[in-house]
């Protein structure tokens, strides 16, 4: 939609940040830099296409299809390319797995890096400083928080996104679930699963 | 550059906090800023390297101060006003305005064929892989992260320099955003994945069993065969170090 400006103009005082977004946006229209529907549909597609239900998508078919999987690990970029996922901030994927002995998890110390296209925009806390700051030093102390208490003898595996290379983990499938369809079991895929902060519980 | 944006293993931010329920954009500004700065960026206004430099030269106070989408917002000004697009007093001249009692309209502009290539754009994405390239080191191979602490723009964090991990993936050649973000092209670079046991990095406090990989090109990077003695250096090898590390300041 493009009624954010117009629509009947009440002009009301700006907090200092809207006042410099607004300055400028102005600059950039009046400039021709860009537009207001550019704006406003590049935003939609991440409110309206662009979630966390790519990534699950990904994930079930990968539990339901051992081929799938094998691809997925060796080269994810492709693998997610079958299901017409791809695009910005997901030019370089790689997945990894875990396993009952080897729990991954996903951080970007130095900014905010996180792979869009499977997964959306990040939450607050991902491009929090807590999380940033400690993920790659306690992790189990993190991962504590979010409701994950792993065993002393998993091993943890923290992926710091430095690169342009995008990271999501694949989550172990719960026990239980052996007569679903690819469509159920995507249905049980939770976000923070796939950021490496979640577990994915038998469903009741 | 040894910024406030580098949060790798500090200690004292407190719990993660979590919002229930959250919103995509807390307040319709951010939402603005998040659609200028994809549509600023997708035209090739500036790259993603030169704007991520941007951010990082926030004050530590204001970055740590300010919501997420503010630091799009700072970094996207600056980036502005350094590739010549605005004038920094055209910008406070404009934010006065708007910080008036009475603010004016945003103005309205339609470019449909814009918006299209754009959301085009988000669907191809913009690798910055650039093929294959001859890899000094091969996977399993051990390497310490070279010591440094350049003015300008890395990748590198500081939580690994001269930390010893091992080769988990070798990559292709990636664009080099040391260069990049300083327009000195793309220089592209070999990329590796390093694992590092959590031990390496932490030392004692290190919280158990684990690893924490991280993505490093290889001028960030020596073979870790050799011993971290100056003196045992060789004197080409003292030339390779200093050329790798030496870099121009960077002009504020």
């Amino acid at each position: 939609m493009s009624g954010e400006h117009d629509g009947g103009h009440h002009p009301e005082p700006l907090s200092p940040v809207e006042a410099r977004a607004h300055a400028i946006e102005s600059l950039l229209i009046e400039k021709g830099l860009v537009s207001s529907d550019a704006i406003d549909q590049v935003a939609a597609a991440y409110e309206k296409d662009i979630g966390p239900l790519n990534g699950a998508k990904a994930v079930a078919r990968a539990w339901t299809d051992p081929g799938f999987k094998k691809r997925l690990l060796e080269n994810a970029t492709a693998a997610l390319g079958e299901l017409g996922i791809g695009g910005l901030q997901g030019e370089h994927m790689v997945v990894v797995e875990n396993t009952p002995k080897i729990h991954n998890a996903v951080v970007c110390t130095l900014c905010s890096c996180y792979p869009w296209p499977v997964l959306g925009l990040p939450p607050g806390w991902y491009k929090s400083p807590p999380y940033r700051s400690r993920m790659v030093k306690e992790p189990r102390s993190v991962l504590a928080e979010f409701g994950v208490v792993l065993d002393p003898s998993v091993e943890v595996r923290v992926w710091d996104s430095s690169s342009e290379i995008r990271y999501l983990v694949l989550p172990q499938r719960p026990k239980g679930t052996e007569g679903m369809s690819e469509e159920e079991l995507a249905s049980l895929v939770t976000r923070d699963s796939m950021i490496g902060v979640g577990t994915i519980e038998t469903p009741r | 550059m040894n910024s406030i944006h580098d949060l790798g293993g500090m200690d004292g931010f407190g719990p993660v906090v979590r919002e229930k329920n959250e919103p995509l954009f807390h307040q319709t500004w951010e939402r603005r800023v998040f659609g200028m700065l994809l549509a600023t960026m997708g035209q090739g206004l500036y790259n993603i390297d030169e704007l991520r430099h941007s951010i990082e030269r926030m004050s530590p106070a204001h970055y740590l101060g300010s919501p997420y989408y503010e630091h799009w917002l700072a970094g996207l000004e600056r980036v502005l006003v350094e590739k010549g697009r605005a004038a920094a007093a055209e910008i406070e001249a404009k934010v006065r305005e708007f910080a008036s009692a009475a603010p004016p309209a945003v103005p309205e502009r339609s470019d449909p064929a814009l918006a299209q290539r754009l959301a085009q754009a988000i669907h191809t994405g913009a690798p910055t892989s650039r093929g294959k390239g001859r890899a000094r080191f091969a996977s399993g191979a051990r390497v310490r992260v070279l010591r440094m602490n350049p003015h300008g723009h890395t990748r590198c964090p500081r939580y690994v320099r001269g930390a010893t991990g091992t080769i988990e993936h070798v990559h292709e050649r990636f664009v080099f955003p040391d260069a990049h973000a300083h327009g000195r092209g793309e220089s592209p670079k070999v990329l590796y994945t390093v694992g590092f046991e959590a031990t390496d990095l932490w030392g004692p406090d290190a919280e158990g069993r684990g690893k924490v990989y991280v993505d490093l090109w290889e001028s960030y990077l020596e073979p870790a065969a050799r011993a971290p003695k100056r003196a045992a250096r060789s004197r080409s090898e003292t030339r390779r170090r200093k050329a790798v590390t030496r870099r121009p300041r960077r002009k504020r």
